[in-house]
């Protein structure tokens, strides 16, 4: 099975500093021959280290605006996180009407079938019958993570689809299901949501053909709304569906008593840790959220994510009083549910045999007692325990770690004076055994 | 001899600890490819009991054991023991103290829910040496 990534590296700007191997929550980064290198069974596409690179050596790929023209038709499915990224005199209105500026024949907001999520989501609350808690799935990479690194946390996700791929679904099926040549483009905080086009989770295939980063975007888009002649009344999500794009959004949304947000790659981490241990009691629903703020916090957005969740809030709060109502037809057809199971991922496993994974486990343990645990760095892995692994596994070597080395050193000098100064019996003075 | 075993410290003192044994086990099991489902009553059963030798024991010491079949957990503590395991292995019994229980922690001695997660539960306890528990879980 080939992983198709969008979280790439970019060797000329790579340092070879270690910054971004200790963030990365799946211990997928390790720096070797000066390089940051990804391992890519691991990788969930985060983009934590795009944001703590300081070289800006780790970028996503995204697609273009030139893509537009492979289509006879396009529309924008932004997210609402776009909104964020412009000051408050910019309307959503006056951003969607730019949007088809640049190109795009029609828009529709990725708010907009977040609403249909959250009516969705509320039916299945209601009626909920079992008692673990529903995980969000409308962040690809907590849903990652968790293939990778909680599988046993992988039945508890909601089975709807995201926002992003139902808004994708109604474009093709109920809007425009004459047109032929028909391309509908995302356009993303995050590079996991790119790779979720390519490489889709809970569906075998996406209706997304494109996916183009805010950054990519954000440029023409601020000039182009700028100089609207007209700006057209497209907004049609409610002050729910446009607070998706931060923290709590999502949740809050549900109107359900016992629901909880998490947010930040790290957060999640660890109140899946308490979830698995069966700490985490009297809640329904956990939305999780691997950016900081939610997806204001994104990778690839070009606003701070405090100032960009602040102006949703304030965005949002204007289409309280204003609900133009979503365009899916009562009669729909779209399908909301995903339609494939989503498999544990074997990143860490260490051998597919059981004995052996043992045996190689034991050592393990035996090496990682004899490194120094100071998770330094310096040999390129992000702990001293993932170098240990890496040792057992073959991908590198003991002397990799610099105390080893060390050691290693002074004991061979020690040997060497100790040899230098050795006299052959003929000529040295030595005390006789008595 | 085991296939693999571990020892460990169990430290009261320090709160952010709290269930780092149980982390870290849960880690080793999922390296080694066992099925996700005994990974889960695993991490329920052990994180209940190393919460208890903390909290009820005042800390102690533990160990993991993988065979070919079995995991087996163990946490010993020189605690206060238990006076009556019988009593103790009811729902809802619990000798933590109030501030304990204000932190979410002690509302019962989980002794119930380890037994439910487990294959194998035994406990060994003397009032005033402390209690020894031995978790089974088949594989
Ligand atoms: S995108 Fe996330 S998971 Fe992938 S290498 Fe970077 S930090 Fe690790």
């Amino acid at each position: 099975m080939s992983n198709i990534h969008s979280v790439i590296l970019d060797k000329d700007k790579c340092m070879g500093c270690t910054n971004c191997i200790s963030h990365c929550p799946t211990e997928a980064i390790r720096v070797r021959h000066g390089k940051a290198s990804i391992i890519d069974e691991r990788c969930i596409d985060c983009g934590e280290c795009i944001r703590v690179c300081p070289h800006h050596a780790k970028r996503a790929q995204s697609d273009t605006l030139d893509m537009l023209k492979n289509f006879d038709f396009t529309v924008a499915v932004p997210a609402p996180t776009l909104y964020g990224q412009f000051k408050d005199h910019f309307s959503i209105d006056q951003i969607l009407t730019a949007l088809k500026e640049l190109g795009f024949d029609d828009v529709f907001e990725a708010a907009e079938a977040a609403d249909i999520v959250t009516s969705e989501l509320k039916k299945k609350l209601k009626n909920k019958k079992e008692k673990v808690p529903w995980i969000s799935s409308s962040c690809p990479a907590v849903v990652r993570l968790i293939q990778i690194r909680f599988p046993a946390l992988l039945d508890q996700i909601v089975r709807i689809e995201s926002p992003m791929e139902i808004a994708a679904r109604i474009i093709k099926n109920d809007i425009y299901p004459e047109k032929k040549n028909i391309g509908v483009f995302f356009i993303s905080p995050c590079p996991a949501k790119i790779t979720a086009v390519k490489k889709p989770i809970g569906s075998k295939a996406s209706s997304v053909d494109g996916v183009i980063a805010i950054n990519e975007i954000f440029l023409p888009l601020h000039a182009a709304a700028g100089n609207l002649e007209k700006v057209e009344e497209l907004g049609r999500a409610s002050y729910w569906g446009v607070s998706w794009a931060r923290s709590e959004g999502e949740s809050h949304s549900t109107e359900w008593p016992e629901t909880v947000a998490v947010d930040g790659i790290e957060n999640v981490l660890k109140f899946f840790e308490e979830l698995e241990n069966g700490k985490i009691k009297h809640v329904d629903f956990i939305e999780a959220m691997a950016c900081p703020g939610g997806c204001v916090g994104g990778a690839l957005t070009v606003e701070n994510p405090y100032i960009s969740k602040a102006r949703i809030i304030r965005k949002a709060g204007k289409l309280i009083e204003e609900d133009r109502g979503g365009r899916l037809k009562p009669d729909s057809h779209a399908v909301l549910g995903m339609d494939t199971d989503i498999q544990p991922k074997q990143g860490l496993k260490l051998d597919v045999d059981f004995k052996k994974a043992l045996e190689k486990m034991a050592k393990i343990e035996e090496i990682a007692n004899e490194l120094p645990g100071l998770d330094c760095g310096s040999c390129g892995a992000p702990t001293c325990r993932a170098l240990a692994e890496d040792i057992v596994v073959g991908t590198a070597k003991k002397n990799d770690c610099i105390f080893v080395l060390r050691d290693e050193i002074n004991h061979l000098t020690e040997n060497l004076a100790e040899l230098g100064s050795w006299m052959p019996p003929l000529f040295s003075e030595r005390e006789e055994k008595e | 001899m085991a296939l693999f075993s571990k020892k460990f410290d169990i430290d009261s003192n320090d709160p952010m600890a709290y269930g780092q044994a149980s982390s870290n086990f849960k880690k080793t099991l999922k390296q080694l490819g066992i099925p996700s489902p005994i990974i889960k009553r695993t991490a329920i059963a052990m994180y209940e009991a190393e919460i208890n030798t903390i909290i009820h024991g005042g800390g102690g010491s533990g160990s993991v054991v993988i065979e070919d079949d079995h995991i087996l957990i163990i946490f010993e503590d020189q605690g206060p023991g238990i006076p009556d395991i019988e009593l103790a292995m009811q729902e809802g019994y619990s000798t933590a103290s109030s501030e304990i229980r204000e932190m979410g922690f002690g509302a019962g001695l989980g002794l119930p829910n380890i037994k439910k997660n487990s294959n194998g539960l035994d406990i060994e306890s003397e009032p005033g040496k402390g209690t020894k528990v031995t978790i089974r879980i088949d594989l």
